[in-house]
């Protein structure tokens, strides 16, 4: 029982981290129909933004992880921009060649981060509380879950408030269920891309800070490989979904963490058979409304 | 058109010809390999390059012909090379036995995988196959006592053993068994475009809809085509582990994928010939760059040139984004342009002369 509670709570911590990947991916697809492969490119540049300034301050204070958060959060979505701007506005509607650039993007980044910061990764700790335990329903449950939990929670609160009730976010709610029709309507629904590729790299980057707390280390692959499964969540819960997105998060974090711990660490492919059972019974995702 | 069709092949034909010349002429090709064409060296970087061939053409199949963007083809890859060293060492199959098995299970591999994946069209597939490619990375690296994890196979058991009886420290062998098989699946796949389900597989990239009105599956002329690539390319993986003698995770790994979707891009989805091209010059590049990257001139650098100049991928990401922002349809692409323009002018010519 007591494996049994320990695994739920890490689990939810680990989805935290997934969700806030997927939440910007799902987010940029559902409303631009682009792939970013860059997308943990953009979280690894927080993670690394985040660290600079927390070395500045003090690694190991409060002060110093709430301030990289910030600044990895600012990190992100400055990239998001530029990125959006520079490079995925030149090829509006062209699907294959945005993914295409945007895989070059993560290419390049990824090998001038290793420049940069080295290839090897940075260990990292945090304030002393974090990296202890809390008694909880008899187990002792390592503190950083409470935080992750809590950055997504707060996350996920903040990106529906927005989608549901301010202006903008109407309009991306509305361009993602149909986009001819928003346009249709006279508003232009590309000057939001650059807003939601902004948001979603705030996200990320945050996430960048939150996932390099919770590994304890930064590498320049550490975005890259989290996105194989932000991928992987942003299709079980369903394209453009924010809701599908958490659920799905946490649900293949936990199974992922029940595989490794009972099933000889077969958590990374009892997740890619989830994929392929939900594909096969839903090709749409969990809580998606069209493929 | 046909003209230049023809020509295409005659080239083709000459520089098998010429490649297959390589190893018993020493022709110098300063700037491009290592030494002259009949060192270990040079050999060496001519068998990547045909390898990477053999990716890239059997990747072009799937996104140049049918339009799919898959990010899982090094598992196909990967699964090739790896059961085929497992079952030469581990099992100690025959030689010829673990290549027929191998062919075979790459044909079920891709069968299944496809039928799953091809469930989702666009953006979802390309995130599907990465998923299982990233599977079958996973595989390789938790079993390490039969895949040798990060380490990677090796084949240490001489060749003779196995059956095949040629000198092994002898390259030229290598070499143009790995060219022959190069042509034959070059080949196959030119048969493969031209047949009935490639011409479906053609027009669905171009307009899927339509070929449901016409009451042509897609599904089916897509899992043909699937399956062929990836049978295709678990063969270029066992040339690879037969050529190499060593297999590492990176053969299953979504960047291998990654690096022979660079390769098509920067030669053209639009011919095979492109996809050939690209891979030449993406092998050789990657080469040149990492002896770039160490180089005196490099490190002599001040910071903010040196950092990029030494990662030979970031060059190659920029690279790759300039293609793809001015170059469309790459190198098969500037020159099809480059030869109507010719033509254009051509034409223009012949009409003032009509006109005077």
């Amino acid at each position: 029982m007591d494996t049994i509670i320990l695994l739920t709570i890490t689990g939810v911590g680990l989805g935290s981290i997934y969700f806030l990947v997927a939440s910007g991916l799902s987010l940029i697809y559902g409303l631009m129909h682009v792939l970013n492969f860059a997308h943990g490119v953009f979280l690894s540049f927080g993670g690394y933004i985040g660290y600079e300034v927390a070395r500045i301050i003090g690694i190991e204070t409060w002060t110093g992880f709430v301030t990289a958060c910030i600044a990895g959060a600012l990190a992100g979505g400055a990239f998001a921009l530029l990125t959006e701007l520079l490079l995925i506005r030149r090829l509006y509607n062209r699907h294959i060649e945005q993914v295409l650039i945007t895989v070059g993007l993560a290419l390049a980044a990824v090998a001038l981060f290793g420049g940069i910061w080295g290839h090897d990764s940075i260990p990292l700790f945090g304030p002393e509380w974090l990296r202890g335990t809390t008694g909880m329903l008899g187990v002792d449950v390592p503190n950083k879950n409470f935080i992750m939990i809590l950055g997504a929670a707060l996350v996920l609160i903040g990106l529906q408030l927005f989608l549901h009730k301010t202006r903008y976010g109407m309009i991306i709610r509305a361009g993602v269920e149909n986009r001819s029709m928003v346009t249709a309507l006279g508003i232009d629904v590309r000057k939001s891309f650059a807003l939601v590729f902004t948001i979603g790299g705030i996200v990320a980057g945050f996430g960048g800070v939150m996932a390099s707390y919770y590994f304890n280390y930064i590498s320049p692959s550490l975005g890259q490989s989290l996105l194989i499964f932000a991928f992987i969540v942003t299709v079980i819960g369903g394209l453009g979904s924010i809701g599908g997105a958490a659920v799905a998060s946490v649900l293949v974090a936990i199974l992922q963490q029940f595989a490794n711990y009972y099933v000889f660490g077969t958590g990374d492919v009892v997740v890619v058979v989830l994929l392929a059972v939900v594909l096969l019974v839903k090709p749409t995702g969990l809580l998606g409304k069209k493929a | 058109m046909k003209t230049t069709k023809h020509l295409q092949w005659i080239i083709g034909i000459g520089v098998v010809a010429l490649l297959a010349l390589f190893p018993i002429l020493p022709i110098p090709i300063p700037g491009i390999l290592p030494g002259n064409t009949n060192t270990p060296g040079s050999l060496d970087l001519l068998i990547l390059c045909l390898l990477n061939v053999g990716l890239a053409i059997t990747y072009r199949l799937l996104l140049g012909v049918t339009g799919l963007l898959s990010f899982g083809h090094a598992l196909y890859f990967g699964a090739g090379g790896y059961i085929f060293g497992i079952m030469l060492m581990e099992l100690e199959m025959p030689f010829w036995w673990a290549v027929l098995l191998n062919l075979g299970f790459g044909v079920i591999l891709a069968g299944i995988t496809g039928a799953i994946a091809l469930r989702v069209n666009g953006i979802p597939f390309a995130m599907v196959t990465l998923a299982f490619g990233q599977a079958g990375l996973v595989l390789v690296r938790k079993n390490s006592e039969i895949t040798g994890g990060g380490e990677g196979l090796n084949i240490t058991k001489p060749l003779q053993e196995i059956g095949l009886a040629f000198p092994i420290r002898d390259i030229k062998y290598p070499f143009w068994i790995v060219l022959t098989i190069i042509v034959v699946i070059f080949l196959i796949l030119t048969l493969v475009e031209h047949s009935r389900a490639g011409h479906v597989a053609s027009a669905i990239r171009e307009n899927e809809l339509r070929i449901n009105v016409l009451g042509i599956k897609p599904y089916f002329a897509k899992w043909i085509m699937f399956v062929v690539a990836g049978t295709l390319a678990s063969t270029v993986g066992m040339a690879y582990i037969f050529a190499n003698r060593a297999i590492l995770p990176h053969a299953v790994s979504a960047e291998l994928t990654i690096a022979a979707l660079l390769m098509v891009v920067l030669g053209g989805l639009g011919s095979k010939w492109g996809a050939v091209i690209g891979a030449f010059i993406y092998t050789i590049l990657n080469n040149r760059l990492i002896a770039l990257s160490s180089s005196d001139f490099v490190t002599g650098l001040p910071d903010f040139l040196r950092i990029p100049l030494k990662e030979p991928l970031f060059i190659l990401g920029v690279l790759f984004i300039l293609v793809v922002l001015f170059m469309p349809g790459g190198i098969h692409g500037a020159y099809t342009r480059a030869v109507a323009k010719l033509g254009l002018r051509k034409q223009a010519k012949n009409e003032e002369k009509l006109a005077a």
